[in-house]
């Protein structure tokens, strides 16, 4: 069955017919060509799919598009806007926090909604925000260490 | 351009693939386009570990509104694979493992492929199953492959038809059973590891769209575009002038992205449905179930010293759990064989490696390529060995570890390395002599150390080749066929051309993504460590070959010696005349002659090519060799843990590691391999694939099968370079990418024997594990 939902996703109103079945996950990709969200494992236990939900980090494969309307929905294509990087997109290229690159946009949203709540995270802080997002590549250390320099510019 | 970075070989340069994906931008298999067009794939998947199949009843599934195409074993007679071609691309005869692709579906939208896939009736009559490699070479073993006299395989491997075993290799050196009476100590152990998986965060995916003209085309996150057309052309008969393999970056390789997996199914499907594009994208327990894993490994190993610490004598028996199909393993054993030692130069030495055939899913090449499994074994008797003869086991190793010019077991010379220091440096950076206290009463610490080598494991004969084009602004296009698989190739490529070339880091473009076999200039496969090595000879190679049209061009314009001129910074200049040439312009439009009366020069394009040359075959009942490879990383790791005796769970707490890479192109990438590497191997150490007595997996998700979270990663891992130059090494470079996970394992076994005084010859490390171990030997009174 299709639900006309309108939701806003990266500060732009979209308003489009979803199946009731098709995750936030299948729409931001397949509707809206934002595929810099992921897909990982589809079962909300990688956090590839990481999106921000009105600031809240969302595994987006267990989000029905249906639930996503009247929200406010943020992709990694939203944080630099206007071709100016965001600062922990600065600092993951800085502190190469990049191997394959495929968790990255997730791990990005993870950190910017940490810092919203938290802008001076432990690293422990960091490490706990960071542990629904599965990285193969990095070992987490300069992912960890990109976030922390960035809330240390937060002062 | 602001920033201006000369002679960048050795300088830790920003990846030039790091802003694609930050922003999202960088494009992966599954985020390609391809309109309403599309039709997506599905596979039937047998539910058996061993069974015939009597039938495959097809009418149903097709007779759907939507379904396009149901494709079996029918419709593909040839056999695959890479060493081995021992595997039908669909099921024909008989199924070996649960989830082995009986047929594949193709519809109009994925969820009708999936309702399809369930109207497929297959009939099969169960066959007796073997899982383990051990059980698999008895006598009177259920076979696997009865057929496999038939196969094909390179005159380097040497099955045995009739058995199980796909892949024999025999090393014999000097005489171990003299040599047995003049050890002090003998240590003889049986070690077991489990199925492993890659766990890439990106699944395997595949789309394939076979046109009316008999052109192919393939897209699939590979990490051999090559070896992929080459297979795919050769066993569905297609030229490889018509087979195209298109593979943007790759969402996470570590060796389950090498060879060939189910791309050449989703090819079968495409030839049903000639001028759609068809995709398939594995389902994470597809992932684990249908794709590649890590061998299983059952180990036999005896290693003897003498008083005074020298190792003497080993015998070794490896029998690698292959899986259903050996194409890639059969050389996975064959280097476990040649290499089986570890990085010690035993005089007397008795080495039987095998691949043997298991209904479980196919093992398939992973970091490390056959080196963790070994080393697991080889680097805890090492610590057993030093502890009965009472000596340090830093010193132990020192003592007896590889060193430049050592005939090692093959009988080839050792090329120049320096393990010592980096065992002296791993040490250091551990604090391997200072006491360390546990931060509570029911934990206790404890320290370990491993050391490694690994080569290149290979055909003797994978070549690289790489093209250089200049731009009008004298920006340059580098061309390689090697992929990114977060490795930093690309970044390094940038590097290798404008340190050969005389030009900044920032001219340089990477026009690498993807690598199309249309396009891309040949690369055999981005595996084995051999792409800052091989490829960036070839960059190398490519980028001088630049740069000699361009001095003869100026040479011949100045009138002057070739010898007396260079490329810095961009420019060419004469240290005899003193006279200077911008790049600019003069690489594509030449130079113009006095008064414009015609010109001199034209659009300069590069072309360069490497290929080993030197490695010969060995002796198929010694293993003896004047060059059994081509050369050796090695490497020592140290740990630093904690383990919890009231629950058994272990915190690694630091892993200190020092690899010896000869050059280290980009300093602060290889640190990033190693400290990756290092909690890679840290995970592997508490990962296994567990299958029920029916060979059903019984943990395919994330949440059953663990890999390191954040949480886990240890806070301090430190790295340490050696720069031991390789010979043929480009500046002196050599791999590092898979060395960085090879020991961890081991290390962190004896640092748990340090801690615990308790031995765990069995992976996965589990804490239940660990505290049924602790309350054994409790009961045991010890």
């Amino acid at each position: 069955m299709l639900h006309e939902i309108t939701f806003t996703v990266n500060g732009d109103p979209y308003t489009l017919a979803v199946r009731s079945e098709h995750t936030l996950l299948k729409v931001l990709r397949e509707k809206l060509g934002l595929t810099g969200t992921k897909i990982g494992c589809e079962n909300g236990e990688c956090g590839a799919c990481t999106v921000l939900l009105d600031g809240e980090p969302v595994n987006s494969c267990l989000i029905l598009a249906v639930e996503a309307a009247g929200h406010k929905i943020e992709t990694v294509e939203g944080m630099s806007i206007g071709g100016e990087l965001h600062p922990l997109q600065k600092a993951f290229i800085k502190h190469n926090a990049v191997q394959c690159g495929f968790c990255t946009p997730g791990m990005l949203l993870s950190a910017q909604s940490l810092l919203a709540r938290n802008p001076k995270p432990t690293e422990l802080e960091v490490r706990e925000a960071l542990a629904g997002n599965l990285c193969r590549c990095t070992g987490y250390v300069r992912i960890v260490d990109a976030v922390l320099d960035v809330s240390q510019e937060v002062e | 351009m602001i920033e201006q970075t000369n002679n960048p070989v050795g300088k830790s340069v920003p990846r030039v693939d790091a802003f694609d994906k930050v922003t999202g931008a960088a494009k992966y298999v599954d985020d390609m386009q391809f309109g309403p067009g599309l039709y997506y794939g599905k596979f039937v998947h047998s539910p058996y570990a061993h069974a015939l199949i009597k039938g495959v009843d097809v009418s149903k599934a097709l007779a759907l509104p939507g379904v396009k195409a149901v494709v079996t074993g029918a419709d593909t007679p040839g056999r695959i694979g890479l060493y081995m071609k021992d595997r039908y691309i669909y099921a024909r005869d008989r199924v070996r493992y649960v989830g082995e692709p009986v047929a594949g579906v193709v519809a109009i939208t994925e969820e009708l492929a999936e309702e399809a896939v369930k109207l497929v009736v297959v009939e099969y009559e169960e066959l007796e199953p073997v899982f383990d490699p051990y059980e698999a070479v008895q006598p009177g073993a259920p076979l696997i492959h009865p057929d496999m006299a038939e196969y094909k395989w390179p005159n380097f491997i040497f099955p045995e038809p009739g058995t199980n075993i796909s892949e024999h290799f025999k090393l014999r050196k000097g005489d171990v059973e003299a040599a047995w009476p003049k050890c002090a100590v003998i240590v003889e152990q049986t070690f077991r590891l489990p199925h492993i998986q890659h766990v890439p965060l990106e699944t395997h995916v595949a789309i394939a769209r076979w046109d009316q003209t008999g052109e192919v085309t393939l897209w699939s996150p590979s990490q051999s575009p090559f070896s992929q057309r080459d297979l795919l052309a050769q066993s569905l008969d297609i030229s490889h002038g018509d087979m195209r393999v298109i593979s943007p970056y790759v969402g996470g390789g570590f060796g389950g992205k090498a060879g060939i997996s189910i791309e050449a199914n989703v090819v079968v499907m495409a030839r049903a449905v000639k001028g759609h594009p068809v995709k398939v994208r594995m389902t994470r327990e597809e992932e684990f179930t249908c794709t590649n894993v890590r061998q299983s490994l059952n180990a036999h190993t005896k290693i003897g010293c003498d008083a005074e610490g020298h190792v003497l004598a080993m015998e070794t028996r490896y029998y690698f759990g292959g899986g259903a199909a050996n194409d890639y393993g059969v050389n996975i054993a064959r280097a476990s064989g040649y290499s089986c030692t570890g990085p010690y130069p035993i005089p007397n030495v008795k080495g039987d490696s095998y691949c043997v055939y298991t209904n479980t899913p196919i093992g398939s090449a992973m970091r490390g390529f056959g080196m963790p499994e070994i080393h697991w074994g080889i680097e805890q008797i090492m610590d057993r060995l030093a502890e009965e003869i009472g000596m340090d086991p830093a010193e132990f190793r020192r003592i007896n570890c590889v060193k430049t010019g050592d005939t090692i077991l093959t009988g080839m010379k050792m090329p120049a390395v320096d393990l010592v220091a980096c065992i002296d440096k791993a040490t250091e950076a551990i604090g391997w002599d200072k006491e360390k206290k546990a931060s509570a009463p029911h934990k206790r610490r404890g320290q370990g150390l491993a050391i490694m080598w690994k080569a290149p494991a290979m055909p003797p004969n994978p070549g690289s080749s790489a093209i250089v084009r200049f731009n009008e602004d004298a920006t340059l296009n580098v061309y390689v066929g090697a992929q990114e698989l977060g490795q930093g190739a690309f970044t390094v490529a940038a590097q290798m051309a404008a340190q050969a070339l005389g030009i900044p880091y920032e001219w340089v473009r990477v026009s690498a993504n993807p690598v199309d076999t249309k396009y891309s200039p040949y690369e055999w496969q981005t595996v084995a460590s051999r792409i800052t090595w091989s490829m960036g000879n070839a960059v190398k190679a490519a980028a001088l070959n630049a740069r000699r049209q361009i001095l003869e061009i100026v040479a011949q314009y100045w009138d002057e010696d070739l010898e007396n001129l260079d490329i810095k910074n961009g420019i060419v200049i004469s240290y005899k005349s003193e006279r200077e040439q911008p790049l600019k312009n003069m690489v594509v439009y030449g130079l113009p002659n006095d008064n414009f009366e015609g010109w001199q020069g034209g659009p300069i394009v590069g072309a360069g090519k490497f290929m080993p040359t030197y490695v010969t075959n060995l002796d198929s009942e010694t293993g003896q060799g004047a060059r059994a490879v081509v050369h050796y990383t090695v490497g020592a790791q140290a740990v630093d843990l904690e383990v919890d005796i009231e629950t058994g769970q272990v915190d690694i707490l630091k892993i200190a590691s020092a690899y010896d890479v000869g050059k280290a192109i980009n300093p602060d990438l290889v640190l990033t391999q190693i400290e990756g590497g290092a909690v890679h191997g840290m995970s592997s150490a508490f990962e296994g694939m567990f299958f029920d007595e029916q060979g059903r997996l019984r943990n395919p998700s994330l949440v059953d099968y663990k890999i390191a979270t954040a949480m886990d990663a240890p806070r301090e891992i430190h790295g340490d370079i050696v720069e031991t130059p390789l010979e043929d090494g480009p500046w002196g470079a050599r791999g590092v990418g898979e060395h960085v996970m090879v020991q961890t394992a081991p290390a962190i076994a004896n640092a748990l024997h340090d801690a615990l005084g308790v031995r765990f010859n069995d992976l996965p490390l589990s804490s239940e594990k660990i505290y049924l171990a602790l309350r054994e030997r409790e009961a045991g009174g010890e």
